[in-house]
């Protein structure tokens, strides 16, 4: 808190700027750290200065053997004492205040809470808001649309390997293992969007498995799971029928789920809202029609080592396909 | 000195010798990726020779198995075969097979489909990951080197991991080579 009065710290990947109050209760300890150990720092290397500068006349000379009476040795001890009991105190306020913080965060659980599952994947996030009645379940991919102001819990597992899930400017580090479910509390108090990242290496494009938290007021966020539960948006004209043809045609069809049409494989991301996101590849990208083109023809020239194969098609074809994902609002 | 030169050539020679089981192709490049019409039933062709694309880097290298074992799960194959055991479909971990053990022979039957059942794949799996699956299924007999097939599975073990399958003999495993003489 103390921190945070400092100017310059902003960004969507910092924990620096906390927009939630469990970021806040983090922050604050991570800023009564800093200023403690920073002060021993600046007083340990001023002493240091200090006695250089007033014995500088001596650097040359052979040393003199150290003299000692009773009254330095008292002194010494005095202040060697004195030293030790205030390192003991610092040491337990900080201890103190990571119990504080720790407690503050255990304590965020909520019956109310509004859950969201999140999936880690190699190398993607899938998301899904669960609901009572199977057909207004939202699945999406990479993108966490959220309120403001209301507690949220996270249920995250994996599907492979060891995922982390870190929305620094929400949260701490949660890992995510494979059968395995975890929940994390958190609230987001600032709309925006809050950039996260996989935090813990889990294979060759771990460094390219992001997503946004985007934290919106009650009603925008309500309308977002309103059009999101929503079935594809049916092609209206020739082309975009073409495109759907070689969607269902092609390799899209063994791994995409495309709500509304025969495609219903959960090996990749839903597209069934596509294009209402605003990156593609896990926050690589933006998502705009040249990149996906380039995207499904050769992600693996973008992101090698990824599930996505190369797609060989004609340019027909692209652009079918093209135009028909572009509807998929 | 010596026993330890040794030892240092020793390993060097290993390291060469596991190159081809660790190598990772990710981008397959664009021709070839896609299969446009399946295998050709004949083998003479319209327009001149087709190239025919090579299977052997799949079967030595664990990590193209390994995907093959992902895609082999991802793509459904364990709706029919199960994980090798079959059901709907049969068994691909026993010396049987109704349509040949070969490489090309098994590729052949994912990508045209066989009657009663097992649907085409033409198109719809891009080249490169159908060797995968072969090779994979392949693995399921024990007809790859155990420091290739898979050690481990993802699911519920039921059965020995393939790594350590014994290998099952199909009666085509030798083919009498057929001479192709002069007309």
């Amino acid at each position: 808190m103390i921190l945070a009065a400092v100017p310059g710290f902003s960004g969507n990947q910092t924990s620096l700027n906390p927009v939630g109050p469990a970021a806040g209760h983090i922050e604050s300890e991570f800023a009564l750290i800093f200023w403690i150990t920073l002060a021993i720092y600046c007083i340990v290397l001023l002493t240091f200065v200090v006695y250089v500068v007033r014995r500088r006349h001596s650097l040359n000379l052979m040393p003199e053997p150290l003299q000692t009476t009773p009254e330095s040795d008292r002194r010494a001890q005095r202040w060697v004492g004195g030293a030790m009991v205030v390192t003991t105190l610092l040491l337990f306020t900080m201890m103190i205040g990571s119990f504080v913080s720790g407690h503050a965060l255990g304590s965020m659980n909520r019956e109310t809470a509004y859950t969201i599952d999140v999936y880690g994947h190699q190398w993607w996030w899938e998301v899904h808001y669960p609901n009572d009645e199977p057909d207004k379940v939202v699945v999406t991919a990479n993108e966490i649309h959220v309120p403001v102001g209301v507690p949220l819990r996270i249920h995250g597992t994996s599907r492979d390997v060891i995922h982390s899930f870190w929305a620094p400017n929400v949260q701490g580090k949660r890992d995510l293992l494979p059968g395995y479910g975890t929940d994390v509390m958190m609230q987001v108090d600032q709309p925006g969007r809050w950039r996260g990242q996989c935090a813990e290496y889990c294979g060759e494009q771990h460094a390219h498995m992001s997503f946004y938290m985007v934290a919106e007021a009650g009603p925008q966020f309500k309308q977002w799971l309103d059009q999101q539960a929503q079935s594809s948006v049916a092609p209206s004209n020739p082309q975009t029928t073409r495109g759907q043809q070689v969607f269902l045609s092609h390799a899209c069809v063994m791994c995409h789920t495309i709500r509304g049409t025969p495609a219903g494989s959960r090996v990749g991301p839903d597209l069934t809202h596509l294009a209402s996101r605003s990156t593609i590849a896990a926050g690589v990208l933006p998502n705009t029609i040249g990149n996906l083109g380039g995207w499904i023809l050769n992600a693996q020239s973008i992101k090698p080592g990824c599930r996505m194969p190369p797609n060989h098609m004609t340019g027909t074809e692209l652009q079918d396909l093209l135009a028909y994902l572009e509807t998929l609002k | 000195m010596k026993q330890l030169t040794l030892i240092a050539l020793l390993l060097g020679a290993l390291t060469i010798a596991s190159c081809k089981r660790e190598q990772r192709v990710f981008d397959p490049g664009s021709s070839g990726t896609q299969v446009p019409n399946g295998v050709a039933l004949n083998e003479v062709h319209a327009g001149g020779p087709v190239s025919v694309s090579d299977e052997s880097p799949y079967g030595q290298s664990a990590y193209a198995v390994g995907e093959g074992k992902r895609l082999f799960s991802a793509f459904n194959c364990a709706g029919c075969h199960n994980h090798g055991g079959g059901g709907i479909g049969p068994a691909l971990m026993d010396a049987k097979w109704i349509y040949g053990s070969h490489p090309d022979q098994i590729y052949s039957s994912i990508v045209q489909g066989r009657p009663n059942g097992m649907p085409s794949f033409a198109g719809k799996i891009p080249d490169y990951q159908v060797w995968e699956l072969v090779a994979y299924v392949r693995s399921l007999s024990g007809q790859l080197p155990s420091d290739v097939a898979p050690g481990r599975s993802d699911e519920i073990q039921v059965k020995k991991a393939e790594q350590a399958k014994k290998k099952e003999h199909p009666p085509d495993e030798n083919p009498q080579k057929i001479e192709k003489g002069q007309p």
